[in-house]
């Protein structure tokens, strides 16, 4: 086999070996059993509980579980806010970056606590050190949140009547304590060993061969890095992410990058399955989650590995496949690998740049984007699936002439309802505002030329996947945009915002008003959600949604990039 | 009312429904279905669009192109409405149907104890009238007084006649039904225009349709998947501007309208009312459509032994003589001592032992003995046996341990084999009567309960559906357990008192079960309320019929089993249409989304998978689909999709490559089709 194919293939494979005990382990975190590794964390949790008064054995109904999660996101905010607005002058600032402006700093401060990590400024000269450890606290904060309300997502889901949903930051101490923060150490040791700086110290110099003197930006970039991907955050300390050489050295680190991307929201499913006892359910999502996965990534390997046929056409040879704005050190499929895991799983993390790929691997990153829960990201990406599971298993069920039923739950008006709109909310997001901006530049284009760098087919795809990515709360970009001024910093700060909290309000609605409908035991005549037949509806759900709002704009931009050539 | 017409789509129904069609048009009966409103504000603003054209406009278009896909439009619109409207009808004419039989008639009212001949229509509900020989009843009611012998033909369809009487759980009569024998006074049970009957025509007719929770849900569904497409159709006017491609209005209306789900927004309600219209085909009197929809959910069904699962009562099915008694004088024993029995079980034993005599020797004996008999012996709850006295013979037939009392009484000895033979008949389900004849021990007499033919794989079948079955019986356990595993029930109430009933529902729905039972007696009324589907039959008492959900007509306890299939198949053929709608939406997007850009964006032709013949030709082959497949389904609609009780994920994954795949590849075939035929104009 194609050594470049066998490395992503190796990397998969590692990953779903990895995950499967991972997941085992998040599992019996959150049912609250006994691990091997309590001795050490339990005396950290617990001086945190006491430290903080939180009682974590007290329960929660799904309201007060919400209440939790935004008031301290509200908090977060503010504090993230002052300090973005303020580093020039705070500690921590060797190379004398300055402040923020407001609207920036509002886009970051959401694009942080909501996971995005949507990056409208250079790490090397946009922020302090201070700035960017506040930001990393951030990437442990958000992911640490997202597992959490997953955790209450699954607790609803169990066979059994209740409004006590376990206790939200419970949960979040141990997501962060005992998931996040050993598997960051990990990740930064391997890459701190291959060469990824780790530092206070400013600016390192020195002579070039032409004599010239080179500045070279460095700093804690070790430890942000690790749960960037971890966390499916995405955030880079560099601006050119992990393209860059510092941030990413070498194949080895690339691969073990690429594993923390999609390791913990595949772990969730896993963890799902031993929480609820239901093995084949976690396998049959995990399955459709795949098949998805899958269909993304193969075109995308085979187009990026093909090259471009623009190229093609003037008779130049392309052995390497599409190599513009990719790392020799990582070759085409290495990279289209992670375009497709980074999307799909709302990390937004690169190695490559997406602006050049190929018209048809840029639209299996957007659509990677718009379905957002083939694993999706930590936490949140199963929360998304969770809607298509219901709308399937409503849809389903009246096929089979049943009232729908999902683990036992009947689903009624009141939860299509929060499904509908949850279901809507991302294309109306994504394709509202693209409008907007569509609009704008057409009708004005003297005004607004700056913001495209290639108007046609692809200047659209640019602007519809920074909206795509910003719903997502992935923080890719097609980087051709000039998204740095205030109408993307604003606009794409209140998509991010939605885009991250109401399809978390939603699942945990939906979830708490089950948990609290009577338990239907399952008879013969109950439709399995377990099973491949299921599966290939949830699928199809998933595939005709995404499909269905999305094939005009598509059309328009990557699909007629492809076809004119 | 059985032989009634199964056709869809009578003549004069389909007068009447076109003209409902028309009328139907007005925009506030419109705004209930939000899908089909939508759809008729694109109609209004392709006429505008068309009158725009004619005062000169030159950037939409030919006008005979705008004009059709207005026209084309307005026909979905009165496609969808004639959906519904032709269910209406049909429910109509068949509640029509019933209620032709109780057309006006005199009735003999009682005032002040003298009768008086009044139009039956003057009854209140109170009244008291009476009825004898030969008359028609004129109203629903309660017999009060007397017993009579009463042809219910014209409600049930059923000719033989039915004793109806007053106090017991058969007091009800039903106006339209005739009086063969003996006299009665009822009283009259419902104001006029109240009865059960006018309550379904008014659900059917929708003044107070209301809808189901399961088609709330499905509506706001379908109101999201339309948002969807009004987000995308919107936002595809400043996309093409960014794309310099003018795109005219009547293309975006065709998109839009090809997108939403209009198949299954069109045939909706029609699917509802067809599925009460249905339950009153089976000849069930819903009183919500809910009633209908929950009966497609049941988990449990209570169902009654006696007329359900066995043929009526007990028979006599063998004659089991002890060792030293000759078989012929033990039979002609049997016989002789059930000449007076009344019961049906006496009879049977009568019958059974001439079956068996086939030379007519015994007949002839027993005509010459039973001049001889001197007295009969009734049965009391006392002496648990009956028989006859003849000359100095005294033979006794009754319950094993009374007959045993009397024999070792007297102080003869209770024979061994016959012992064995009445514990082999308790435990195979049968029911022993020991006989006697001078308090010696002649034999014992097994009745059996026969159980219906088919009634096995009908509980088969339900318990493919998931439907457990209950045999709610009076017998004693262990035969309720034998004919509970004969019958192939999951479970059984022996020696049910009503109350029972009752817990064992509140028990099932405490688990999350749906419930159903059928039941006649003012005793089962409290447990007709607390099921989820409570059938009461129209013979039994007017509590019982108040409590129930449902009125079967033709008091048939199997009735529940078809109930329950008539809920399914609602359900299904709402989900399946649903799925077969959305999943058409794949090909409508590959017929108009390159007609939209071709003419700017040459390369999208590629995409034109089906090569349509023009743009034009592309956006019309897609609305006439759309519209056509509406009528195309309404038999679909109002038949309703067959239910198969295969499991739940055989059954999806049936419907599921029936209208998820089919509904992927039949527009892709319909529109190339239609296509070709409007490429010869456009």
């Amino acid at each position: 086999m194609n050594t470049e194919i066998l490395g992503i293939v190796l990397m998969f494979v590692v990953t779903v070996i990895l995950a499967i005990p991972l997941g085992r382990y998040i599992g019996k975190l959150y049912n609250g059993d006994k691990t091997k590794l309590d001795f050490i964390f339990n005396p950290i949790d617990n001086l945190f509980f006491k430290l903080s008064g939180i009682k974590a054995d007290k329960e929660m109904n799904w309201k007060q579980h919400l209440v939790a999660l935004l008031s301290i996101n509200m908090v977060w905010f503010l504090f993230s806010m002052l300090i973005l607005m303020n580093m020039s002058w705070l500690p921590l600032n060797p190379d004398g970056n300055p402040s923020m402006s407001a609207d920036t700093a509002f886009n970051t401060s959401i694009s942080f606590i909501s996971n995005t990590n949507l990056q409208h400024y250079s790490g090397e000269s946009g922020v302090s050190y201070l700035g960017q450890l506040v930001l990393m606290l951030f990437q442990f904060i958000s992911a640490a949140a997202g597992m959490a309300v997953c955790a209450v997502v699954f607790n609803a889901m169990k066979e059994r009547t209740t409004e006590k949903l376990g206790n939200f930051y419970n949960y979040f101490v141990k997501s962060f304590t005992r998931v996040l923060l050993p598997l960051s150490i990990v990740v930064a040791i391997i890459l701190l060993f291959n060469g990824t700086p780790m530092t206070f110290k400013g600016k390192d110099q020195f002579i070039s061969v032409q004599g010239d003197t080179v500045n070279v930006s460095r700093g804690p970039a070790a430890a942000m890095i690790a749960i960037k991907q971890l966390g499916t955050n995405g955030g880079g300390f560099f601006g050119a992410n992990s393209a860059h050489p510092l941030e990413n050295p070498n194949y080895f680190t690339n691969a073990v990058e690429d594993v923390s991307i999609i390791l913990i929201p595949i772990a969730m499913i896993f963890a799902l399955g031993y929480m609820l006892k239901r093995k084949k359910l976690a396998w049959i999502i995990f399955g459709v989650m795949t098949v998805g996965f899958l269909l993304l990534l193969i075109p995308t390997v085979y187009f990026e590995m093909k090259g471009s046929s623009n190229i093609a056409a003037m008779h130049i040879a392309q052995p390497l496949g599409s190599m513009e704005g990719k790392e020799v050190r990582f070759g085409p499929a290495a990279s289209a690998y992670w375009a497709i895991t980074t999307t799909v799983t709302s990390n937004g993390s690169v190695n490559s740049m997406h602006d050049s790929l190929t018209p048809l691997g840029g639209m299996s990153a957007m659509l990677g984007m718009m379905v957002n829960s083939f694993y999706g990201g930590v936490g949140v990406g199963f929360l998304n699936f969770y809607i298509f599971i219901i709308i399937a298993v409503f849809i389903s069920g009246l096929m089979v002439g049943r009232t729908p039923e999902f683990l036992g739950k009947k689903i009624e008006a009141k939860e299509m309802k929060i499904a509908t709109i949850i279901a809507l909310l991302h294309p109306f997001l994504i394709l509202s505002f693209t409008a907007l901006s569509s609009h704008l530049f057409a009708h004005d284009p003297k005004t607004y030329a700056a913001w495209l760098n290639n108007p046609g087919y692809h200047g659209f795809g640019e602007m519809l996947y920074e909206y795509t990515s910003s719903s997502a709360n992935n923080g890719s970009g097609f980087e051709g945009l000039g998204d740095g001024v205030p109408f993307w910093n604003i606009t794409c700060g209140i998509v991010m915002l939605i885009g991250r909290f109401l399809p978390i309000i939603g699942p945990v609605a939906i979830a708490g008003i089950l948990a609290k409908k009577k338990y239907v035991p399952e008879s013969a005549g109950t439709l399995k959600t377990d099973t491949t037949t299921f599966g290939i509806m949830v699928f199809a759900v998933i595939a005709i949604i995404a499909a269905l709002s999305f094939f005009p704009a598509l059309a328009l931009g990557p699909i007629s990039e492809f076809f004119s050539k | 009312m059985k032989k009634s017409s199964n056709k869809l789509f009578e003549p004069a129904l389909v007068k009447e429904a076109f003209k409902q069609s028309f009328i139907k048009l007005d925009p506030r009966i419109m705004f209930r279905n939000p899908v089909m409103f939508t759809v008729e504000i694109g109609t209004a603003v392709m006429l505008a669009v068309c009158i725009w054209i004619l005062l000169g406009d030159k950037t939409q278009g030919s006008f005979v192109y705008n004009l059709i896909v207005f026209f084309v439009l307005f026909i979905t619109l009165l496609f969808a409405n004639f959906a519904e409207a032709i269910a209406e009808a049909r429910g109509k004419a068949q509640a029509d149907s019933l209620r032709k039989t109780r057309e006006e008639t005199p009735a003999k009212k009682i005032v002040n104890n003298k009768i008086e001949i009044v139009n039956s229509s003057l009854l209140k509900k109170g009244d008291l009238f009476f009825c004898e020989t030969g008359d028609m009843i004129p109203m629903d009611g309660e017999i009060i007084e007397g017993l009579a012998t009463i042809d219910e033909s014209a409600i049930t369809g059923e000719s033989a006649p039915v004793i109806r009487e007053s106090g017991g759980d058969k007091s009800s009569v039903t106006g339209g039904t005739k009086v063969l024998s003996d006299k009665i006074t009822v009283r009259v049970t419902t104001e006029p225009g109240e009865s059960f009957l006018d309550k379904m025509i008014a659900l059917v007719e929708g003044a107070s349709r209301q809808k189901t929770p399961n088609e709330i849900a499905l509506t706001i569904l379908l109101a999201g998947f339309t948002l969807v497409f009004v987000i995308v159709c919107v936002t595809l006017k400043p996309f093409a501007d960014y794309a310099n491609t003018p795109i005219t209005i009547a293309a975006f209306i065709s998109l839009f309208v090809c997108l939403i789900p209009t198949t299954i927004g069109g045939l909706l309600s029609a699917i509802g009312i067809a599925g009460m219209d249905r339950a009153l085909r089976a000849n069930v009197i819903t009183k919500s459509g809910k009633a209908v929809e929950t009966a497609g959910d049941l988990d449990v069904l209570l169902l009654d032994k006696t007329g359900t699962i066995t043929i009526g009562n007990r028979k006599a099915t063998n004659f089991w003589q002890a060792n030293n008694v000759d078989e012929n004088i033990f039979i002609e024993a049997c016989v002789l001592s059930s000449l007076a029995d009344e019961t049906p079980e006496g009879k049977s034993i009568i019958e059974l032992g001439e079956k068996l005599d086939v030379k007519g020797e015994m007949k002839q004996n027993i005509s010459r003995l039973s001049s001889h008999i001197s007295q009969y012996i009734q049965f009391t709850a006392e002496t648990r046996s009956s028989g006859i006295n003849m000359d100095d013979l005294r033979i006794r037939k009754g319950a094993f341990d009374s007959i045993k009392n009397l024999v070792i009484k007297a102080g003869n000895i209770f024979p061994d084999e016959t012992t064995e033979r009445v514990k082999l008949i308790s435990s195979n389900g049968g029911t022993p009567l020991v006989v006697s004849q001078n308090e010696n021990v002649l034999g014992v007499i097994e009745l059996q309960d026969i159980i219906k033919p088919n009634i096995h794989e009908r509980f088969e079948r339900l318990r493919k559906m998931g439907v457990k079955t209950v045999m709610v019986t009076g017998d004693n356990p262990l035969t309720a357990k034998f004919i509970a595993e004969k019958a192939g029930v999951d479970d059984f109430i022996a020696e049910a008192k009503p109350e029972d009933k009752m817990n064992y529902i509140k028990k099932e729905q405490q688990g999350g079960k749906l419930v159903a039972m059928m039941g006649d007696g003012t005793n089962d009324a409290p447990a007709l309320a607390q099921a989820d589907v409570g059938v009461a039959m129209n013979s039994g008492t007017q509590a019982a019929k108040e409590a129930g959900n449902m009125v079967d007509l033709d008091n048939d306890p199997t009735k529940l089993i078809e109930i329950v299939e008539i809920g399914k198949q609602l359900l299904m053929t709402r989900g399946t249409l649903t799925t077969f709608s959305i999943a058409n939406d794949v090909a409508k997007y590959f017929a108009i989304v390159p007609a939209l850009f071709i003419a700017s964006i040459p390369g999208l032709q590629s995409l034109n998978v089906m090569k349509l013949h023009t743009p034009e030709s592309a956006i019309l082959s897609a609305v006439i689909f759309n519209a056509i497949i509406i009528p195309l389904l309404i038999p679909l609609a109002l038949r309703g999709v067959a239910y198969k009780p295969i499991g739940a994920s055989a059954l999806l994954r049936r419907n599921l490559l029936i209208y998820g795949l089919g509904g992927v590849i039949v527009p892709f075939i319909g529109i190339k089709l239609i296509d070709l035929l409007v490429s010869l104009w456009f």
